[in-house]
């Protein structure tokens, strides 16, 4: 028997100053967590990961024939699948992991009404399991540079520090959905509504340059147009201009959003187990 | 021995929507009455705060306080919503206390449904890692144990198969096998046990009973006295949210039995029913041989017992099957009778009336007893209620000799005839 004789000790009110710590003693189930919903999620489908593969695969073949051929916006002379692909990306990344996470802790809510762990690893779980997704385009990404010849500059090197940015930003968002869908599930509704908006106002299938200069500030209230920019700006090179004050704007919501998004999730984690 | 979990004035509050169907407030509710109250917080600022009519507080505990030593076994028994779960999900952090405070010394693991986290679509392997992770084990430590948790559960030949294609017996036995190889310091168990095979049954007490002689602490609900009294030597009893005794299991047995067998509250309001309730059970009564109204019964006595409905919807069921269930005080089941194993139907029924089961020669042996009743329509429940009464049976002359044994040798009292028989002379002779 071990001697570890740390009391414990249970109050109401009382913020948990072992929180943290526990989170780390907790690490190993936050990956089995996502290690299981990897693994089931293509159980019993014939063609598996080619899944993970398709889909941003078509979804980037009808947006280049919608905007390129169809409505022949400017790629600014990058090819325009990869223009597309590069904001693909993050949003795949983004609308997966936010929903996933929204959705997290009402699809365990067994879990959380008969044992105690943090709650913070449910939707921390959920949207690693949609990072794993982004790996897996991320092959795509590499194969479409090859097919088009297109060669990347030292800016590709900054391209995880946009990624650290797009899974504060789909973390922050998680948390706040997460939080709120257990009590009102009107947000399970709300959700899938968020990310199909998403896509149209944020700059997925076009660039952020085709919008007029005194418009770009508005525009990147929308956190994802700052996460996608920096996505180009990474990936594509020269050929890319990046809207700092836009950009900025965007990276101080996303802090906003995610600092917040914690704190309401710490501040609801209490009640959790008895109003799911 | 050194306290380990020491528990001082802790209440849990609920606060119980009334008129609300759904459980969940949907966000409109909230909006409108955020709205509702600024609203009136402008027309009068002085005003006191509203009290909202439809919402109560239900206390599920009520300063609650005990301590427990370092290798105790302690069971906590209590009728249904005594209590004991929200105690057990307090201690195990799954929802925090209203007030009090609760410390604990040392590694917690609680086990409140066997399970928590199985995936159907993984297979037994995968589910084993899971589950360990889910209930605090470290990888490592489920890797040591593997094998040992597989042999316990019985489940070589399965272990690559999606637990969805287990039977319901093999899936209980490997998440008891998980839960039952954690080595925590405290080990809080909610009436786990009550699932599986009676053999299985046998070897999950054996192995809890193991924990306990290791020298950990083990804290275990149960509704099975016998459960209790096999595995812990310390007994709380907890009763509408408050502790109603702390001590050795055989006064708290006793304690346990004392308590008001029927919630207090009477018939028409309770609220726990199931069914339709196009028809409901408003009352139940007993009567004598001649109709009279009792509060009790004796053994071998010609006892009614009724049931007085009345019926809100249009339906009369004609083919309602009305059924009672009689249980003894530890909730075992003696007998179960409805109008369909007579073979009686009932036709039309009025809008208000009683349903009689008459027994001609009460064969209950003195103790108390719990009622349930349901009534079912064409394979629908309209109204089922356990512990709807209680009937206290005291000794009486059923077998013509004065004599009639105690409960504790049987559950029932059965008339019959001896006779003893020489092989060699055929002769008969009857002793009656």
């Amino acid at each position: 028997m071990s001697t570890s004789q740390t009391t414990l000790v249970i109050e109401a009110g009382r913020t948990e100053r072992h929180y943290w710590r526990d989170l780390w003693r907790y690490r190993e189930l936050f990956f089995f967590l996502a290690w299981r919903d990897i693994l089931v999620r293509y159980k019993q489908t014939a063609i598996g990961i080619v899944w993970a593969l398709g889909r941003p695969l078509l979804t980037m073949i009808v947006f280049t024939l919608v905007f390129s051929k169809l409505a022949k916006l400017p790629s600014g002379g990058v090819p325009y699948p990869i223009l597309v692909f590069a904001a693909l990306l993050p949003w795949q990344f983004f609308s997966s992991a936010f929903s996933g996470a929204g959705e997290s802790l009402v699809s365990n809510a067994g879990m959380i009404s008969k044992v105690y762990f943090p709650r913070l690893v449910i939707p921390a779980s959920a949207v690693i399991v949609a990072f794993a997704d982004f790996l897996i385009s991320l092959i795509i990404m590499v194969g479409l540079m090859i097919w088009y010849g297109f060669e990347p500059n030292l800016r590709m090197l900054t391209l995880p520090l946009f990624i650290f940015v797009a899974f504060a930003a789909a973390m922050g968002t998680g948390l706040w959905f997460a939080a709120l869908n257990v009590k009102y599930r009107d947000f399970r509704i709300i959700v899938p509504f968020v990310v199909q908006f998403g896509l149209y106002i944020s700059p997925v299938g076009f660039s952020s340059s085709i919008v007029p200069e005194k418009w770009r500030l508005l525009y990147s209230m929308n956190p994802m147009v700052g996460v996608i920019d920096g996505f180009r700006w990474a990936i594509l090179g020269g050929n890319t201009q990046l809207y700092w004050p836009g950009f900025l704007l965007s990276l101080a919501l996303i802090f906003v959003i995610l600092v917040t998004g914690i704190l309401y999730f710490r501040k609801t984690e209490k009640t959790f187990a008895d109003v799911i | 021995m050194s306290t380990v979990i020491s528990v001082e004035s802790l209440s849990k509050k609920y606060i119980i929507g009334h008129q609300k169907q759904e459980r969940h407030d949907s966000l409109r509710d909230a909006l409108a009455d955020g709205a509702k109250r600024v609203a009136h917080k402008l027309a009068h600022p002085f005003a006191a705060p509203q009290n909202d009519p439809t919402h109560e507080e239900f206390w599920a505990l009520k300063d609650v306080s005990f301590d427990i030593k370092q290798g105790d076994r302690v069971g906590i028994i209590g009728r249904n919503g005594a209590g004991k779960s929200t105690l057990l999900k307090v201690l195990s952090r799954i929802t925090e206390p209203t007030s009090g405070k609760v410390s604990i010394k040392g590694r917690v693991a609680s086990l409140l449904e066997v399970g928590t986290g199985f995936h159907p679509e993984l297979s037994g392997r995968e589910n084993i890692f899971l589950n360990g992770a889910i209930l605090g084990m470290s990888k490592a430590e489920i890797k040591k144990k593997f094998d040992e948790i597989v042999a316990f559960a019985e489940v070589e030949k399965f272990l690559d198969t999606p637990v969805k294609r287990y039977s319901s017996g093999m899936y209980v036995r490997l998440a008891f096998a998980v839960a039952a190889h954690l080595e925590p310091e405290i080990l809080i168990v909610d009436e786990v046990l009550a699932v599986g095979d009676a053999q299985f049954q046998k070897k999950c007490m054996g192995k809890m009973e193991e924990v306990g002689k290791e020298g950990r602490t083990v804290l275990f609900v149960s509704h099975q006295m016998a459960a209790i009294q096999n595995l812990c030597q310390k007994v709380i009893v907890l009763n509408k949210g408050c502790v109603n005794y702390v001590g050795t299991q055989l006064e708290a047995v006793s304690k346990y039995l004392s308590l008001d067998q029927v919630s207090t509250e009477s018939l028409i309001s309770r609220s726990d029913r199931r069914g339709t309730q196009g028809m409901r059970i408003v009352s139940i009564t007993f009567v004598d041989h001649a109709g009279r109204e009792i509060k009790s019964a004796v053994s071998g006595q010609e006892l009614g017992i009724r049931l007085h409905f009345d019926r809100s919807s249009i339906s009369n069921y004609p083919k309602i099957i009305a059924s009672i269930t009689v249980k003894t005080d530890l909730g075992v089941p003696v007998f179960l009778q409805h109008n369909r194993l007579g073979g009686y139907q009932f036709g039309p029924l009025p809008s208000q009336g009683f349903f009689e089961f008459r027994i001609p020669r009460l064969p209950l042996p003195p103790s108390g007893y719990r009622i349930a009743y349901s009534l079912i329509n064409d394979g629908t429940y309209i109204d089922a209620l356990s512990d709807a009464a209680e009937l206290v049976v005291s000794e009486g002359d059923f077998f013509g000799t004065g004599e009639v044994p105690p409960i504790s040798h049987g559950l029932s009292l059965v008339d019959g005839k001896w006779s003893v028989q020489s092989i060699q002379n055929s002769q008969n002779t009857w002793i009656v």
